[in-house]
């Protein structure tokens, strides 16, 4: 096969080879985080892509598991309206197409809030707009800010090791573990405060001009892009965890009740641990599902690594070259996923005595 | 599984340090192909015109969705101007316009397509430029240009915009991987703006985020910009600025380094341009074939053998000019005063009428 390409490359009298990565690109990208001229190389193009899809799978990671594991658990609940509610937004998102159901939510959803070209303001201080785009509140950024955020991280680390070492004197000497309870309570009141007032937030408003001043602003295509991968990866994560809640057998629901633990206490620290065993490898998976199909970004606009790609093809005719390279790029990105899930996953595998 | 994700990982580094190196070598050896093409083998090395004749159709590649240039109509018949070159091909060819299989391409499978011999050219609003007809680039072959357009903004009225420079921090729909892009990008750092810039791979979707508000403004080719408005519910609110950003030669491609079927579908395009110079009509080729002139006569292969140099049946042009007529009604039937997007003929007039136009002679 290599062979063959190789002929035919040489029928139509060209050269494989990456020095075009050097030549100037020429093209502008809509949305940029680190900097890109028109004039900078091919090379830096693809770099500039880069960024823009880990930025879309970075944050569709953390939403899809937030949206996956509440709808996951949700099918669990006591209350029917809940229950059905979650049923319905899980089959009729795992049964549809996602490009239909990026379109959706670029074309109807998107759209539709920010009707007749004004800016719409939703709850919460979140602003829509087409040209706009999607302003959400977020912190200010002064140095202020970035000391409250350190602070918040090592409290949060702080607590982490706190009640650690709460549930080992428990276990181990029967202690009653109030010293460290108050010092969690304490910490997480902080914390809470620090988190209001410390980060400084800043909430966008309407200014004079019609324009939004302030906030965090993304395009509503990186919104659409967000919004589309986290629930449709979501409804897939929804059913393994159901399932992995299901794997584990009734009587550990039974002893846990036996132990006088309740509903939620028996969830959270009997049921959820052992089925993370089951959730952890098919969440492996969806996560690597999540990252390859955030190269449709392309059908709704969102200037990612393929999309880039598509732009650098037609222009220099490095098709080959081109296809190799973003293969090469996502195939890294995968297993990087991959390794990095798999030494999750033997963290929570049993330890055989 | 660590174990083995680990792995691949390691061999497709080395493959990535492999490829990097291997680079050069593969650069000598292909520097020597193109004179495997030489100018004498072409006549009997094996040509894409062989495979079209026993095929017993033309597999005509177009953009399927430009009122005007290639579009299926309510009788579910590809039309336009692109399609009509395309018919004039296969009229040539085989005598009959309608032995023709239309595939509908996007900017960016366009020549893909080609290369790999899904289609047998390209009738698709392409603009030629250097780097898509030299063998570095992407290699191709370009018939003589069947429509002279220019890359156009369109904006709405309500947008208040009259001018390019107004665009600078403006958000702008284009069709990513065309030459549109590029035009784009160069006039905005001529004009020292920075329009946002907001590409989709298929124009529909673009003219749809475009429809929708998502953009101030749309640009691409005028002509694809008025044939497109005409769509729209409320044609009016849309003007085109009276600024053009670039050259845009529009013709059929086919694949390089086949002279035999490029020729063919060079010469059948110029044939419908000369057919215009000398009046000849689809409604009065017939009798044209015993014209008193010996260029027409010729022409229409009643006299020497134009033809069968080709490899083509010697009344070729009397079959392409009895089924679509000749360029001038073509332009009018599809985009001109016959049709609803009415463009000015401007550039595209024969050469003779001030325009660029113009046939080597049939000799």
């Amino acid at each position: 096969m290599l062979g063959n390409l190789f002929r035919n490359l040489q029928q139509q009298g060209r050269q494989f080879n990456f020095s075009f990565l050097q030549s100037q690109a020429g093209f502008n990208i809509g949305e940029t985080i680190i900097p890109y001229e028109t004039n900078s190389p091919y090379y830096w193009a693809f770099v500039v892509g880069l960024v823009n899809t880990l930025r879309s799978i970075l944050v569709g990671f953390v939403l899809t598991t937030i949206v996956g594991v509440v709808a996951g658990i949700a099918s669990f609940s006591d209350n029917w309206l809940l229950r059905q509610l979650n049923r319905v937004y899980v089959e009729v998102v795992r049964n549809t197409p996602l490009l239909l159901q990026l379109f959706v939510w670029y074309f109807a959803v998107f759209f539709a809030l920010s009707q007749g070209g004004q800016i719409a303001q939703l709850p919460g201080s979140v602003f829509v707009g087409k040209e706009t785009g999607l302003v959400i509140p977020w912190s200010s950024g002064t140095s202020i800010a970035w000391i409250s955020f350190g602070a918040l991280l090592v409290g949060a680390i702080a607590a982490y090791l706190i009640w650690h070492r709460r549930i080992k004197l428990m276990e181990e000497q029967g202690a009653s573990g109030q010293r460290e309870f108050t010092a969690l309570v304490s910490l997480g009141i902080v914390g809470l405060l620090l988190f209001l007032f410390g980060l400084q937030w800043e909430f966008p408003r309407l200014n004079d001009t019609g324009g939004v001043d302030g906030g965090l602003r993304m395009s509503l295509e990186y919104g659409a892009l967000l919004a589309g991968l986290s629930f449709y990866t979501g409804a897939f994560i929804a059913e393994i965890v159901r399932a992995g809640i299901q794997s584990v057998s009734k009587g550990q629901w039974e002893a846990a009740k036996a132990l006088g633990l309740q509903t939620g206490s028996s969830m959270r620290l009997v049921v959820f641990p052992q089925a993370l065993r089951v959730i952890i490898p098919s969440l492996n998976s969806q996560y690597m599902n999540l990252a390859k199909n955030s190269s449709l970004a392309l059908a709704i606009g969102y200037p990612d690594i393929y999309a880039t790609f598509i732009t650098t093809q037609n222009q220099t005719g490095r098709a080959v070259e081109g296809i190799l390279l973003i293969a090469l790029i996502y195939l890294l990105l995968n297993l990087i996923i991959s390794v990095l899930m798999n030494i999750f996953n033997r963290s929570v595998q049993f330890a055989e005595r | 599984m660590l174990k083995w994700s680990s792995k691949l990982l390691a061999v497709s580094f080395s493959i990535a340090a492999l490829t990097a190196c291997a680079a050069p070598t593969t650069t000598n050896t292909a520097s020597t192909s193109p004179d495997a093409a030489s100018p004498g083998a072409t006549a009997s090395s094996p040509s894409r015109l062989d495979t079209i004749v026993s095929r017993g159709k033309l597999i005509c590649g177009v953009e399927g969705t430009i009122p005007g240039f290639s579009f299926v109509d309510s009788s579910g018949k590809y039309t336009g101007l692109d399609v009509d070159v395309c018919k004039a091909v296969a009229a040539a060819i085989f005598g009959d316009p309608e032995k023709v299989e239309y595939r509908n391409l996007d900017s960016t499978a366009r020549f893909p397509a080609l290369a790999s011999g899904e289609v047998d050219m390209l009738s698709r609003n392409t603009t030629w430029t250097l780097s898509r007809d030299s063998a570095g680039g992407n290699g191709l072959e370009f018939a003589p240009a069947t429509f002279y357009d220019g890359q156009g903004v369109m904006v709405t009225k309500a947008s208040g915009i009259t001018d390019l420079k107004q665009l600078d921090g403006k958000a702008i729909c284009v069709e990513t991987g065309t030459t549109t892009e590029l035009n784009l990008a160069t006039r905005s750092t001529e004009l020292g703006i920075k329009p946002n810039e907001v590409k989709f791979q298929d124009s529909n979707a673009g003219f749809a985020a475009y429809q929708e508000g998502r953009c101030q403004a749309m640009t691409s080719d005028r002509s694809q910009l008025a044939a497109k408005r005409t769509a729209f519910p409320n044609p009016d609110d849309h003007i085109l600025l009276d600024a053009v950003l670039s050259k845009e030669p529009l013709g059929p491609v086919t694949i390089n380094n086949d002279s035999r079927w490029f020729d063919v579908v060079k010469w059948v395009t110029y044939g419908l341009m000369q057919a215009e110079e000398f009046g000849i009509t689809q409604a009065n080729v017939e009798e044209k074939v015993n014209d008193r002139s010996p260029d027409v006569k010729r022409f229409l292969g009643g006299d020497g053998n134009l033809g069968k140099d080709l490899g083509l049946p010697n009344d070729f042009m009397v079959k392409a000019v009895k089924a679509v007529g000749n360029y001038g009604e073509i332009y009018e039937r599809n985009v001109g005063t016959g049709s609803p997007l009415k463009i000015d003929r401007g550039l595209n007039n024969l050469w003779s009428d001030g325009g660029l136009m113009y046939s080597p002679p049939f000799r």
